[in-house]
């Protein structure tokens, strides 16, 4: 069998969703030795407003059908998203979760790992709540193996603007260095 | 002034995690394309948003026009005017471009249209997949004629074959249109940007006589006439009538054979240069799924998950949907007991098959109406449940 | 009308010979109709401006005008109806030096093509439009059109026309033209003057030829001649140069104004604003995306 890996990235519009898993994709998609990944995107009126999400599908082999059917990993940033998507997170998946922002339920229960972090008040203490998106990915970074820290930083210093590149490491360094 | 009569590709040399509508404008800037006539729409605005961005910087003209008759119109003239051009739309402009796209036909202007397809009839599904524009890429026009119509199936081929789009618009001077799909057009992926000596050009073929006595529509063995543009001194004259060698309306029965045969021979006789097709697991396999685009890509997983379920399943991709690959599939059809095609749409390339195959095997369509694409496994449990 | 060819009496070698397709000749034009006058008033235009030939190109749509580009001996291309404007922009980008000549008929630039009229204007498109103003559809035999007055008759009007006609001048002027005339078609001297400003002009201009057409016009309006109509304008015409063109509308009656009414030379054309757009984009080249 192929060594497909699916990740879901979800939450609501404004939060940088969509950035997630391009940078993740990237990552893995340049950086990664012997990995591919095709990142997708709900437009639409789905996109506009309330639930945001994307799929990032990784595999060493070629990816055949772009979208998640069953996510490995479900990063989840609402509640909304959450409802919306838990019900086709695999069962023994993983899941990271905006701790202040999702209210599990039962249906967290097939998860194998739930990790949660308080990104946004981890962006709020740097001035401001965009940073949520690079926290939680400090944090998914330090607890897999999806990508390595050197490859994303290399990444995101090319994709974000340099005035925010300060306050974006800082982000990720505190989701990842948060137990 | 010479330097912008050329067109001096743009080669973006690199490896990039990207999306397929700006590999697409890449590719087209890596074949030379220097305009751009557009009218936004969604799912293809990322090709215009990116090629206003490149254009001027290769010293070409991206202009957004009042719709998608204006933008068409624009590709043609420009092309006459020596600049390799493009424009990129959905189903609706796509609807709006088909009677210029006639006019390309008519008077044999190389161009390029990508239309990212989205579920329809009419505004449909404007942020979402559909295959649904297969048939009116090939007859939407009036009139009778011949087409080229590729579909990428990766953000990669999305370049790869922007180029090859150019390059088949130049040799046999013919507007071609690059089928691709609100998934392929928005999903990223990796591409990778070869070096500009790596990449093949072709450019379209100039006389070489005297402008004196030139025939602008006598072709050569090719069937294809050279083509002189504007400001070359060859008086070039173009007509949506049907028209002699000299280029002068010509209204009647004789001269529409004429002119009609060369148009349609033209594509016809130079089918198996122009078709282009991956085959996978073909071999040894019982059943084969026919397939394009993004559908192609669960099929060609599908066939994976059917062998590890011990069914003999292969694959036929078209690369190039038009010219349709008749001959391969009739081929094909002697040797398996069935042929599915997965696509989006109610069986547009389904009923191709069914002709292609002259009733020598069962043909079933796994269709989608549009919204959503296939996965792996339900192609897998179809072709189970009818195979049974 | 019919596609059949009306043969005219061919001269013997003329001057402007060289400016005709040889075997296009005779054209299809019905005898008194204007728009042999008017292409022969291009071609000595174009002789007066001392352009290199070469660097002409004459784009028409379809119709009856339509016809004039394939009779041209210039780079000349006959397009759909109504698309003249937008092939004649995307192939006039190509080379800033190419002189683009835009001519055809009243429906087809006003009526099918007057979405890409406007904007053409609105652009400052380095294009000239000439539109012959024949007032309905010649070619098809006579059909109501934009620029038909009320109370006009045509076969899809046979009681009258109903609606108001469009003031051409009033109209691309307000969208943004630098350059906008009008003149009869017996006015042949004026005509070639304006043409040949028209020509030189940068950015849009916009000349609206008022013709005769005897055959689906005239006949059916009590000016069966082509001769009754040019008369006709000829009682009715005032020369009236920059005047406001709200005044210039064209009705059954009252005068018909003509003049040049709009030609201002400070405005950068659609030409001027796309190089200069990528003389910005050759500096960040390597900065943005
Ligand atoms: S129908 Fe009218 S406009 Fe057409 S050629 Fe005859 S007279 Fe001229």
């Amino acid at each position: 069998m192929s060594d497909r890996i699916e990740i879901r990235f979800a939450g609501f519009g404004g939060q940088g969703i969509a950035l997630m898993g391009r940078l993740v994709g990237e990552v893995i998609s340049l950086h990664e030795k012997g990995k591919q990944s095709v990142m997708t995107q709900s437009y639409g009126p789905e996109s506009r407003g309330g639930a945001s999400s994307c799929d990032v599908v990784i595999d060493t082999q070629v990816i055949d059908y772009p979208k998640s059917t069953e996510f490995d990993y479900f990063v989840v940033m609402s509640e909304e998203a959450y409802h919306k998507y838990v019900p086709l997170l695999k069962k023994g998946g993983i899941m990271f979760v905006e701790e202040n922002l999702v209210t599990l339920d039962d249906q967290a229960k097939k998860a194998s790992k739930i990790f949660k972090l308080p990104a946004t008040a981890i962006a709020e203490s740097l001035g401001s709540r965009l940073y949520a998106n690079i926290a939680m990915l400090g944090f998914v970074c330090a607890n897999t193996d999806l990508f390595s820290e050197e490859a994303f930083i290399q990444v995101m210093k090319a994709k974000v603007r340099a005035r925010f590149i300060e306050k974006n490491l800082t982000a990720f360094e505190k989701g990842k260095n948060h137990k | 002034m010479s330097d912008n009569k050329e067109n001096t590709p743009m080669v973006n040399t690199g490896e990039y995690f990207t999306s397929g509508n700006l590999a697409v404008a890449e590719g087209s800037l890596a074949a030379g394309c220097k305009f751009f006539g557009g009218y936004p729409i969604t799912p293809s605005s990322e090709v215009a948003e990116h090629m206003s961005i490149k254009l001027p910087q290769t010293k070409g003209h991206f202009v957004q026009f009042e719709d998608e008759i204006a933008s068409i119109a624009s590709i043609l003239g420009a092309s006459w005017g020596g600049w390799k051009s493009m424009t990129a739309t959905s189903g609706p402009g796509y609807s709006l471009m088909l009677e210029n796209i006639g006019l390309g036909i008519m008077t044999e202007t190389p161009c390029v249209i990508v239309n990212v397809q989205r579920g329809g009839p009419s505004t449909g599904l404007p942020t979402l997949v559909g295959q649904q524009d297969i048939q009116q890429a090939r007859w939407g026009s009036h009139g009778d004629y011949e087409i080229i119509a590729l579909s990428p199936n990766s953000v990669q081929e999305c370049f790869d074959l922007a180029i090859t789009a150019f390059n088949l618009a130049e040799e046999y001077r013919v507007p071609v249109t690059i089928l691709m799909d609100e998934t392929i057009g928005h999903m990223s992926e990796k591409l990778i940007i070869p070096e500009k000596e790596k990449i093949k050009i072709v450019n379209r073929k100039k006389p070489t006589n005297e402008a004196d006595g030139h025939l602008p529509y006598k072709a050569d063995e090719d069937l294809i006439p050279p083509m002189a543009v504007a400001g070359e001194g060859y008086n070039v004259i173009t007509t949506g009538l049907t028209h002699d060698e000299r280029g002068y309306p010509a209204l009647d029965a004789d001269a529409q054979k004429i002119l009609l045969t060369r148009l349609l021979d033209k594509i016809r006789k130079n089918k198996d240069k122009i078709i282009k097709l991956e085959e996978y697991m073909l071999d040894d396999s019982e059943f084969v799924i026919v397939s394009f685009g993004i559908s192609s890509r669960a099929a060609k997983g599908a066939v994976n998950l059917a062998r590890k379920k011990g069914l003999k399943v292969g694959y036929l991709r078209l690369i190039t949907v038009w010219p349709f690959p008749d001959e391969q599939i009739n081929q094909i059809a002697e040797k398996v007991k069935a042929i599915f095609i997965t696509e989006i749409n109610s069986g547009q390339v389904t009923r191709e098959v069914k002709r292609a195959v002259e009733g020598k095997t069962e043909v079933h369509g796994l269709l989608k109406l549009g919204g959503a694409i296939h996965t792996p496994a339900e192609i897998v449990e179809e072709i189970e449940r009818r195979t049974k | 009308m019919t596609e059949e060819e009306i043969g005219l009496i061919e001269a013997e070698e003329h001057p402007l010979d060289c400016y005709l397709r040889k075997g296009r000749i005779p054209h299809i034009w019905c005898p008194g109709c204007s728009l042999g006058s008017v292409a022969t008033m291009i071609i000595e235009a174009i002789r007066e401006t001392g352009i290199d030939p070469k660097n002409i190109s004459v784009i028409s749509g379809i119709g009856c005008t339509g016809r004039t580009a394939g009779y041209l001996n210039f780079d000349s291309f006959h397009t759909t109806h109504g698309r003249a404007i937008p092939f004649a922009i995307g192939l006039g980008l190509t080379d800033p030096n190419r002189k683009i000549i835009v001519i055809s008929g009243d429906g087809d630039l006003a009526s099918i093509g007057g979405n890409h009229l406007i904007h053409a204007a609105r652009r400052n498109a380095d294009i000239t439009v000439i539109c012959v103003n024949n007032f309905q559809y010649g070619m098809t035999g006579g059909q109501v059109g934009p620029t038909s007055y009320k109370g006009q008759v045509q076969t899809t009007a046979p009681y009258s026309n109903i609606e108001e006609p469009f003031n051409l001048p009033e109209l691309i002027k307000a969208c943004g033209a630098t350059y906008v005339a009008r003149w009869t078609a017996l006015d042949v001297r004026r005509v070639k003057e304006s043409f040949v400003e028209a020509i030189n002009h940068k950015g849009f201009s916009f000349v609206e030829i008022l013709g005769a057409c005897p055959t689906t016009y005239g006949r059916r309006n009590q000016l069966r001649e082509g001769i009754a109509i040019l008369e006709n304008f000829k009682e009715r015409a005032v020369i009236e140069h920059g005047i406001d063109t709200e005044k210039v509308a064209i009705g059954k009656e009252g005068p018909i104004i003509v003049g040049r009414f709009v030609d201002i030379h400070d405005k950068p054309s659609l030409t001027d604003n796309l190089l200069s757009i990528q003389r910005m984009a050759t500096a960040s080249k390597g900065k943005g995306s």
